[in-house]
């Protein structure tokens, strides 16, 4: 068959993996269709791989099928072995690999021109310098992020002088290799120094972002990896690279503002300034936790006697203590008693969007009673009881009251409105906002301290009991 | 520079598809869909495969055989990963 032929082929196959991937992800819109949705994308993805060994390019396949197979084998050992815990951690890393993998198609790009007379063009020079710096800040970004989400110690302590200041510097100093790029006789050389600062640039934007907001992080990064792609789509001139590169950059952008809005900041806000460093125990935490009530498993158990309705509100805590099983048991116990359990969910708990969610999914909680914060606030007022599990400031009425505070305005779990509010905490120190939080003090509120698992699991074992 | 328009065309017009789709996307299924989307994303193997394929400099087909890897873990990793987090959501529900 002539080239032609075969372009068209494959050309034709490109289009009806992009119709794949849109059908996939419109699977994604309910639970009940998501899992036929991923598997459309996997099949999309399928097409568009096998059409693309016939490419006119093409002269050996051994080193393809070579570089498949290794791949396969680590990308199906990694996800079939990892628990829903290091979820965070996979997440960001696939955002790193589709980042560097761009990376490197784009420099391989560079590399097949230089030496001979084919020249480049000036469009696809740029399009190339855009794979290096997005795909560059993906990947070092996805990697700091991992280290945050493991909680590394060196990750926490490397500070950087200068903050914002060198990350505006840096960007000045990517623009030199960027225009030497597109305009001089030596682009590969340039290339690799536009992808050298994107890197810095990468690690030194993502270090000072503090925990509690890596949810906006991750779902950035995912956003990029998807830009990542589309830039080489414009290198290849490659439509299907595009679409779904939109698609992806797409994604990230809506999960990225969904992730601002439930803190009531702006993506600049979030990404240029942190929290006050010094938070940790501010002056008054004393006097805010003087009517501070403890109560134990045997008193929550009673209370519980008389509730029909109960919002259990997890937060990153849930996750750390690996309660979510002891959590669901709580809830099967709780229903078992003719008693409604909700799950109020934060956009922002956690460390990446819908990861309590997950969690609570692993653990056989059913999806009908994870409830989202607009539709679980209106109902707070009729709860008995709202039972927060390692969750801080998105439940801190602070964030309604103090116009001053740093999370003022930020929409949270209104579990104050409940008619008792139980905290399962480890001791009264503040979240990520180096805040205090008056709901531990409030007059409706008792403090369960402990594990977050063993409380669970107290909890429980007083249930049964009484 | 008329392929860089249609490019642009092409991107926008995907850019507006997705927002119409993934606005629809409950909370519940958000990491699902940024590890379901990232494997999609994976779909820069397709450039990796013609690197790796040519007959260009061995730099160039090394740096391809590279990301034909990388992005390889990205595709099968993440669509695998996502099937087990919905076929968790759709246990009891």
């Amino acid at each position: 068959m002539p080239n032609a032929t075969i372009d068209t082929i494959i050309n034709f196959c490109y289009l009806l993996a992009a119709i794949f991937f849109i059908a996939g992800l419109k699977g994604l819109t309910h639970p009940r269709t998501a899992v036929r949705g991923n598997i459309l994308g996997s099949i999309g993805m399928l097409i568009a791989v096998v059409a693309t060994l016939w490419h006119h390019d093409i002269v050996d396949r051994r080193m393809i099928f070579a570089g498949m197979a290794i791949g396969a084998v680590i990308g199906v050992l990694l996800a079939v072995n990892i628990g829903m815990k290091l979820m965070p951690q996979l997440v960001a890393m696939f955002n790193g690999f589709g980042g560097i993998a761009s990376v490197f198609v784009a420099g391989a790009e560079v590399a097949r021109d230089t030496g001979d007379s084919r020249q480049i063009a000036t469009q696809t020079l740029v399009a190339i310098v855009a794979s290096g710096i997005i795909g560059g800040v993906t990947f070092w970004g996805s990697l700091v992020a991992i280290g945050k989400f493991s909680e590394w110690d060196f990750i926490e302590r490397l500070k950087f002088p200068g903050g914002q200041i060198l990350n505006a510097a840096l960007g000045l100093v990517l623009l030199a290799p960027a225009i030497w790029c597109v305009n001089g006789a030596h682009p590969a050389v340039a290339y690799w120094l536009v992808v050298l600062v994107a890197s810095i640039l990468g690690v030194t934007m993502v270090m000072p972002i503090g925990g509690a907001d890596m949810p906006v992080v991750v779902a950035l990064l995912n956003s990029y990896s998807g830009l990542a792609a589309a830039a080489t789509g414009f290198v290849l001139q490659n439509n299907m690279l595009i679409i779904t590169g939109a698609l992806v950059g797409a994604s990230g952008l809506i999960l990225t503002q969904i992730m601002c809005r439930a803190m009531n900041r702006t993506l600049a806000n979030v990404l240029f300034s942190t929290f006050s460093e010094e938070g940790g125990s501010s002056r008054d935490d004393d006097g805010i936790y003087a009517t501070t009530k403890s109560t134990s498993a045997e008193e929550v158990a009673m209370l519980l006697d008389t509730a029909r309705r109960v919002v259990i509100v997890p937060g990153y805590g849930m996750a750390v203590a690996q309660a979510q099983h002891a959590v669901r048991d709580l809830s099967d116990l709780l229903e078992s008693r003719g008693i409604k359990v909700d799950f109020g969910i934060h956009p922002v708990a956690g460390r990446m969007p819908g990861h309590m969610n997950v969690l609570l999914a692993e653990a056989n909680v059913r999806y009908d009673q994870l409830v989202e914060m607009q539709d679980i606030n209106p109902r707070m007022a009729q709860a008995d009881m709202a039972i927060i599990i390692g969750a801080n400031d998105v439940v801190n009425p602070l964030a309604r009251t103090d116009p001053s505070s740093p999370i003022a305005g930020m929409p949270i779990i209104d579990v104050d409105k409940a008619r008792t509010v139980v905290v399962i905490k480890r001791s009264l120190s503040p979240g990520f906002a180096g805040i205090a939080n008056p709901l531990f003090a409030a007059e409706n509120t008792l403090m369960l301290f402990g594990d977050g698992r063993q409380a669970v699991l107290d909890l429980v074992g007083a249930i049964e009991e009484g | 520079m008329e392929i860089v328009v249609t490019g642009l065309t092409i991107f926008a017009l995907a850019s507006f598809v997705g927002f119409e789709v993934i606005t629809k996307i409950p909370a519940t299924l958000h990491t699902p869909l940024m590890s379901g989307s990232n494997a999609i994303s994976g779909i820069i193997l397709t450039g990796a495969v013609i690197a790796a394929g040519s007959q260009d400099p061995s730099l160039a087909k090394t740096l391809g055989f590279i990301a034909v890897i990388l992005a390889t873990v990205n595709v099968v990793g993440g669509f695998i990963v996502t099937h087990r987090m919905l076929a968790m959501f759709h246990k009891r529900g």
